[in-house]
């Protein structure tokens, strides 16, 4: 049905949307994980309450989140320069999904770490564990599985969002598709790359959920 | 020697604009090796009380000393250290609910650093203790209630704790495995020699394992000393309802009907025996008393008795029964209201 050139674009396509995907995922939880605890530990109720930090995190994550992507993708077009060199293909689309992303997982996280009973963590204090201990050995544990959830949602929004960022050249399945499908009439290969989106989205879904059903020990 | 001494200890929380005193200038002093119970209505305080004891809740004013360490003068360091010898066990019993039962038991073990192979040893040996050997690679939620508070005490002793506390650690538990549960808190005091301080609402847990008690209303202890003696001759009226009041589960329908009567409780004490001194009064006096309620207790290791007797409405013929009874050395007291 296609030739080979069409194929191999179809594979980078596939590989420039996992990497985009994978590392932006990864290195979004590296800043949005810490917010996220951060949140949770300055909250009224949390194990150092602090309520101008949390509002300052707060605040933060909130502005972030109200901007749509497609409008923080042109803002940080200076940024993304600075930061990869050079602000179009799939290691520039990297820096706006990460800042996308990473206030969305403080969320996440926050409320995944809200849902710790806190008579465990009462027991745990009244065993002697310091906060470090707290959230390392009992928040993050008791509460892996709502994580793990969660990372699998924001994995796939990453997903989607990479293929957003085909319409400003951001590389990928998405640019495939917007290349093809709407500037060249092509609807064969924007269909399939489509297809292969879609896919690609229940694997990551499938896999996450039967992680996170196979490490829930409540039932 | 003394294990907890309690000074004028106070609590407030601020709670928005109005402050909640939840515990006023409370004084206690819990000896090595006593079973104390703290007994109250829900709300009197009971909880942020024994907070305090573990300083789990900070009191706003006041001290406690756990053996000769005054908890408000550690640094935050040598807090979390004392800790580790002040266990604690909990209504809802606050399992790692994704720790299988060995790993719940290694979790202070780990806390305080001992190697991972020490902590499994230690966890089995517990676990022999608690009697739940079989379980060790079940989880929380594969266990039933008596099992969950069996870990949580095994978890509890993990660490060779000088005091363990109990909040309402029998609550949420049948009749008969609070008495398994009860039974095995007994056995740890006697065994180990641990010192115990139970919270309970529950008069009959008291009575079961305690040997002291102090009874606390709106923050207040308004009541304490040997269960015995607070026993047979409550002094406060928190006191006398928590007794006559007896077990939530036992509290009879029958008493509206009887409102208007005069009413005694008699209490047995070791040398009273039971059936005859009210079979005879009966002869002798050739009358019928209602008996209101008839219950034998385990006090403090001793059988004892409450009996409450609705008396006949002749005046005369209820002080002769009442001299009768203290002639026969048991304990007389008047009952108002409701029983
Ligand atoms: N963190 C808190 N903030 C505000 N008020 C509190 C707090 N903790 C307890 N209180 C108040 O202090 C009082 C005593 O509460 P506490 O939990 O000690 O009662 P309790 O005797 O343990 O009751 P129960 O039998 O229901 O457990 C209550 O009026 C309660 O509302
Ligand atoms: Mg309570």
């Amino acid at each position: 049905m296609f030739d080979s050139q069409v194929i191999s674009m179809l594979l980078e396509g596939i590989r420039d949307t996992l990497y985009m995907t994978i590392v932006s995922t990864l290195v979004a939880y590296v800043l949005g994980l810490p917010l996220g605890i951060c949140l949770k530990v300055t909250s009224k109720d949390g194990l150092k309450p602090n309520k101008a930090v949390y509002a300052l995190l707060d605040f933060i994550c909130n502005i972030v989140r109200s901007i749509p992507f497609l409008i923080l993708l042109i803002l940080l077009i200076p940024f993304t320069r600075l930061v990869v060199g050079k602000s179009y293909g799939s290691t520039a689309t990297i820096v706006p999904l990460v800042v996308c992303a990473a206030p969305y997982i403080a969320r996440m996280v926050e409320s995944s770490l809200n849902e710790v009973d806190p008579g465990v963590i009462e027991a745990a204090k009244s065993m002697g564990a310091s906060n470090w201990d707290i959230v390392t050995k009992v928040m993050l544990v008791e509460a892996r599985t709502s994580l793990i959830i969660g990372a699998t949602i924001t994995t796939g929004n990453i997903l989607g969002y990479s293929a957003m960022s085909g319409t400003v050249g951001g590389g990928g399945l998405g640019d495939i598709a917007v290349r093809y499908g709407y500037y060249r009439w092509q609807t064969d290969i924007m269909i399939i790359t489509v297809i292969l989106l879609i896919i690609l989205f229940q694997i990551i879904q499938n896999v996450g959920m039967k992680i996170a059903g196979n490490l829930d020990k409540r039932k | 020697m003394n294990e907890i001494v309690v000074k004028n200890l106070s609590k407030t929380f601020a709670q928005g604009e109005q402050n909640v005193e939840a515990l006023k200038n409370i004084n206690l002093i819990v000896e090595t090796g006593d079973i104390y119970g703290i007994i109250g209505m829900s709300g009197a305080g009971k909880s942020t009380l024994v907070r305090c004891f573990n300083y789990l809740e900070k009191p706003t004013s006041g001290e406690v000393l756990i053996g000769d360490k005054n908890l408000g003068e550690l640094s935050e360091k040598e807090l979390r250290e004392e800790r580790s010898q002040i266990a604690m066990i909990f209504q809802s019993f606050n399992l790692l609910m994704q720790k299988n039962v060995i790993d719940n038991i290694c979790f202070p073990l780990r806390l305080q650093k001992v190697s991972k192979a020490d902590a499994r040893k230690r966890a089995k040996e517990l676990l022999e203790v608690v009697g739940l050997s079989d379980k060790a690679k079940a989880y929380p939620a594969q266990l039933s209630g008596g099992q969950k508070q069996r870990v949580a005490i095994a978890r509890a002793l993990a660490n060779n704790p000088r005091i363990l506390l109990c909040d309402e650690a029998t609550s949420a538990l049948d009749p008969q495995t609070t008495a398994s549960i009860l039974e095995l808190l007994r056995d740890i005091n006697k065994k180990l020699g641990i010192t115990i301080i139970v919270i309970t609402h529950q008069m009959s847990v008291v009575s079961e394992i305690c040997n002291k008690v102090a009874i606390i209303e709106k923050g207040q202890v308004v009541e304490n000393g040997l269960v015995e003696d607070v026993f047979n001759h409550p002094k406060s009226s928190a006191a006398r309802e928590l007794i006559l009041r007896g077990d939530d589960n036992k509290a009879g329908g029958t008493v509206e009907t009887l409102n208007g009567e005069r009413k005694i409780r008699i209490v047995f004490t070791e040398n009273s025996s039971f059936e005859p001194v009210i079979a005879n009064m009966v002869l002798k006096f050739q009358t019928a008393v209602n008996i209101l309620r008839a219950d034998t207790r385990n006090v403090g290791g001793v059988a004892k008795g409450e009996m409450i007797l609705g008396l006949p409405e002749d005046t005369e013929l209820q002080e002769n029964i009442i001299v009768y009874l203290k002639e026969r050395g048991l304990e007389i007291e008047e009952v108002t209201g409701d029983v």
